[in-house]
């Protein structure tokens, strides 16, 4: 009983530790897009920009803390995490790639072409 | 002993039922599998905008000029804070289901019942905000011009500041003949709403007046638009003009391209249909909880389940807060 209080406690403040997270990086993304610091839209990073690249990783930070905390992701198996997680991130960075790729791709064709679409 | 145990001759192999693989529940484990699936569907969503971003990527309208409205401030360029304020509201419903959950591993029902109502909440709010953010988006606000091509032309005035098309246009009299069943193709009706101004007043207004510009959808490299200037603006306007729009549906598009429109609809729109259904879910459960069901089961394993539902909802409302607000 006493050590289940104790589980308790440490649970609900992981909680509100996490929520905190969240809340920082909310704000943090916020700012930087309503900013738009110079330095970070000129600077690019793998033909984008350095602060797209900043928020898809603060959206990665955020995902990771959702699933592993609220979802209770680190409380599960190790089969279990690879199973639903590897899953996902192989077939969504494959995803990402490909249509990526083919929509610049597109772009080129329309942007090189003869043929004039602004009209 | 043979006689003391019922042997269902499955004992010991994992999946002949009763023993938990990965040690997760059954309902546990499907939900984990539907929520695996539901995240595909929505990132082949997000793939298919990102693929049609690309595809017009110097073309692609900018979201602080879409989305500027915040509550009681009528006219104050807000960008980005109602739709932060919508992403606290769903984190903080997430964080009160978590902290339900967790009142149900000690059976705290009254906890429960009041984290799940503040869930409940929240995320009905959430649902209203997005119906709100849907009704500016499809009101709109300045208006523009759209081109043969299904461009969109927007009025700036010397200091780049938008023009509605109200102010542009001029105060002369057009005369519009209503589309009747007699005069058009007989599936062709009247449609339901009419711009305000008409094509020609805004075209009189704006020659008159030197101190407007036309914003294109086009992009510079620093990812800004392209104001053309007075001269280009006029031929552009009489060359390629054909007609207003405000607000934005399926097909036109006041912000830029319908694309962009079509994949709001659709994105949030699936997303706010996922809330719904979770708080519908929640709902049920949360009758459940005070009707007392998982109080005598002696678990509160339904409470974690919907709440794994509910944090999926919210993740994807991150994913969708980078790509449709920030990025």
């Amino acid at each position: 009983m006493a050590q289940d209080a104790v589980h308790h406690e440490s649970a609900s403040k992981r909680i509100w530790t996490v929520f905190f997270i969240l809340s920082v990086i909310t704000i943090v993304e916020v700012f930087l897009g309503i900013v738009k610091p110079e330095f970070l839209v000129d600077t690019y990073l793998l033909r984008m920009k350095l602060l797209n690249w900043i928020f898809i990783v603060l959206t990665v930070v955020k995902a990771y803390y959702i699933v592993w905390a609220f979802m209770h992701m680190e409380h599960e198996t190790k089969g279990m995490r690879r199973a639903v997680v590897w899953t996902a991130i192989f077939l969504i960075c494959y995803l990402m790639f490909i249509l990526l790729t083919e929509g610049e791709y597109i772009f080129d064709v329309y942007h090189d072409g003869y043929q004039s679409w602004d009209f | 002993m043979d006689a003391t145990a019922v042997r269902t001759g499955t004992e010991g192999k994992i999946w002949g039922g009763g023993n938990q693989p990965l040690k997760v529940s059954y309902g546990k484990m499907m939900m984990w599998f539907f929520i695996l699936s539901d995240a595909l569907t929505f990132s082949g969503f997000l793939a298919a905008y990102g693929f049609s971003r690309f595809k017009f990527i110097d073309s692609w309208p900018i979201a602080d000029q879409v989305f500027t409205h915040f509550p009681f401030l009528h006219g104050v360029d807000a960008p980005m804070y109602y739709v932060a304020l919508m992403t606290f509201i769903l984190i903080f419903s997430s964080v009160t289901m978590v902290l339900a959950v967790d009142a149900g591993h000690h059976m705290q029902k009254n906890k429960v019942i009041w984290y799940m109502f503040f869930t409940i909440i929240g995320g009905l709010v959430f649902v209203g905000s997005q119906a709100w953010e849907w009704t500016n988006f499809i009101q709109g606000e300045y208006g523009a011009v759209e081109t043969r091509a299904g461009k969109i032309l927007q009025f700036v005035n010397a200091e780049g500041e938008r023009v509605a098309l109200e102010d542009v246009a001029a105060d002369i009299a057009v005369e519009r003949e209503e589309l009747t069943r007699s005069k058009g193709l007989w599936y062709l009706e009247e449609q339901s709403t009419l711009p305000d101004v008409s094509f020609e007043q805004v075209k009189a207004g704006f020659l008159a007046d030197n101190n407007l510009f036309i914003r294109t959808q086009s992009q510079t490299e620093e990812g800004e638009k392209v104001v053309l200037s007075r001269e280009e603006s006029i031929k552009k306007l009489n060359d390629d003009g054909v007609g207003v729009v405000q607000g934005a549906n399926l097909r036109h598009n006041e912000y830029g391209a319908p694309l962009f429109a079509d994949f709001f609809f659709f994105i949030t729109g699936f997303h706010g249909f996922h809330v719904f259904s979770g708080v519908v879910l929640n709902f049920i459960i949360f009758i459940n909880v005070i009707m007392g069901t998982y109080e005598r089961r002696g678990s509160y394993e339904m409470v974690e389940k919907v709440g794994l539902y509910w944090h999926f909802v919210d993740l994807v409302w991150v994913f969708v807060f980078t790509f449709f607000y920030l990025v």
